[in-house]
């Protein structure tokens, strides 16, 4: 068994297990660290940087820092949180997230971190970058406009033996998520609901389904995302 | 205590943040005690007959009247507020942004079901009288000073309100978090 550490997170004292990772060893000390890119039971990948913080006065993403004894890690600190509304706003800017007619508003990871952070409009100037729609797939919408890039789909969507469904194309600016030509077949509804689900954004949508869930009950209507964490204050 | 005065407008917008604004219900009677507005279609005032405390914008601009409009406003108003996403981000009519200007014209004129052989000389709108249309829709912030924003599509009645409120009155803003959304 792997020795319990302690910690502290704005001042307040944690407990948690060595070597776990920052993001894990708060949410089981009731605190919420913002994660975008990181996915439940698959390893970090660390490409939003949304979960910035600061441990011992350095920053860091939490994501993908183990746990060490004595870590003082700043989270709720008003520069701490100003890094990460800018992240938050840089991704708003740079693609084209029309929240009014996307199909994952309300249930978006995205949307619901500048709910959270209150962002009212990007300090960054918009960049209305022209991307495609690609609905070629039987089953799969691709909208590249809501793409964050932060290859969830890559990282969890794979078949029974252990190919991705999805992978990145292209390069630089022009990176963009593509479906494996040899297992597009493969894409059943079910993996199609899988995926859909998988992406914090509206980027991958499973076809004939969109705004099934109505106004009001969707997952980040009346709670902000990471209050399932908090304690009740 | 005089009252405030308000000036709003629909720029490339629906009125749909209009409308939302009068979902206020009977707040309506609190707000006529509290502001007058001036330039507005709440009372259809044509121009600014005075100095203004507050202007509320809806929709980006995508011509060069809304241009115009809006640095009226600026001139006009110590505050302005760019009120739901049109205004914000350019809204729906920003997804024209991309698009070159002459195929969407086409578009809209010659080639869309409805226009498809119904215009044999291929007319395309060239009067004088009618404003240009800008490259592409920018929200107001990139053409004026904002000074505040209010998010949604239409921004809830509420958000709209306790903005209001708080501006007129120097309170500090109520921003519960189920009034506070993007769509
Ligand atoms: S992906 Fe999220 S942020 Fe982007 S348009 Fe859809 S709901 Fe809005
Ligand atoms: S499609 Fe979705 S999950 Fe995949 S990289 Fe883009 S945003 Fe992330
Ligand atoms: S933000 Fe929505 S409601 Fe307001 S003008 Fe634009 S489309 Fe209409
Ligand atoms: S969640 Fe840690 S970098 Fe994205």
């Amino acid at each position: 068994m792997s020795e319990f550490v302690s910690f502290k997170i704005d001042g307040k004292q944690c407990m948690g297990r060595a070597g776990e990772y920052i993001t894990e060893a708060a949410e089981r000390n009731n605190i919420y660290i913002p994660t975008l890119c990181d996915y439940k039971g698959t390893a970090p990948k660390a490409s939003c940087r949304v979960c910035t913080v600061k441990v011992n006065g350095r920053v860091m993403t939490s994501c993908t820092t183990p746990l060490q004894e004595g870590m003082e890690i700043e989270n709720e600190t008003a520069e701490i949180q100003d890094i990460r509304s800018g992240i938050i706003e840089l991704l708003f800017a740079e693609g084209n997230h029309l929240c009014p007619s996307c199909e994952k508003s309300g249930s978006c990871e995205l949307q619901a971190l500048g709910y959270r952070f209150r962002m009212m409009v990007p300090r960054f100037p918009y960049l209305f970058p022209v991307r495609e729609i690609d609905a070629s797939h039987p089953k799969l919408i691709k909208d590249h406009n809501r793409c964050i890039l932060c290859k969830r789909c890559v990282r969890v969507m794979k078949d029974e033996k252990g190919r991705s469904f999805f992978a990145f194309y292209k390069r630089g600016a022009k990176l963009e998520i593509t479906i494996a030509p040899e297992l597009a077949d493969k894409i059943t509804d079910e993996v199609a609901q899988q995926a859909m689900d998988v992406c914090p954004t509206g980027a991958l949508l499973k076809k004939r389904k969109g705004w099934d869930v109505p106004v009001g009950k969707r997952l980040f209507d009346m709670k902000p995302i990471g209050s399932e964490f908090e304690q009740v204050k | 205590m005089s009252k405030a005065v308000v000036a709003t407008t629909s720029m490339a917008g629906c009125f749909g943040c209009h409308m939302s604004f009068l979902d206020i219900d009977e707040r309506i009677l609190d707000l006529i005690e509290l502001v007058e507005f001036n330039k507005s279609p709440i009372d259809d005032i044509k121009h600014f007959t005075k100095q203004c405390d507050i202007g509320l914008l809806e929709g980006g601009c995508a011509n060069s009247e809304n241009v115009e409009v809006l640095k009226e406003f600026r001139k006009h108003c110590k505050i302005l507020v760019s009120v739901g996403e049109c205004a914000l981000m350019g809204g729906l009519p920003a997804m024209r942004n991309g698009i070159p200007i002459k195929e969407c014209i086409d578009e809209a004129y010659l080639n869309a079901p409805t226009t498809k052989n119904c215009n044999p000389d291929r007319i395309l709108p060239n009067d004088d009288e009618l404003p240009m249309l800008l490259d592409r829709v920018y929200p107001c912030h990139e053409i004026v000073k904002i000074d505040y924003f209010l998010p949604g599509c239409p921004p809830r009645a509420d958000l709209i309100w306790n903005a209001l409120y708080a501006l007129v009155t120097g309170d500090e803003l109520k921003l519960p978090y189920e009034v506070f959304k993007y769509d």
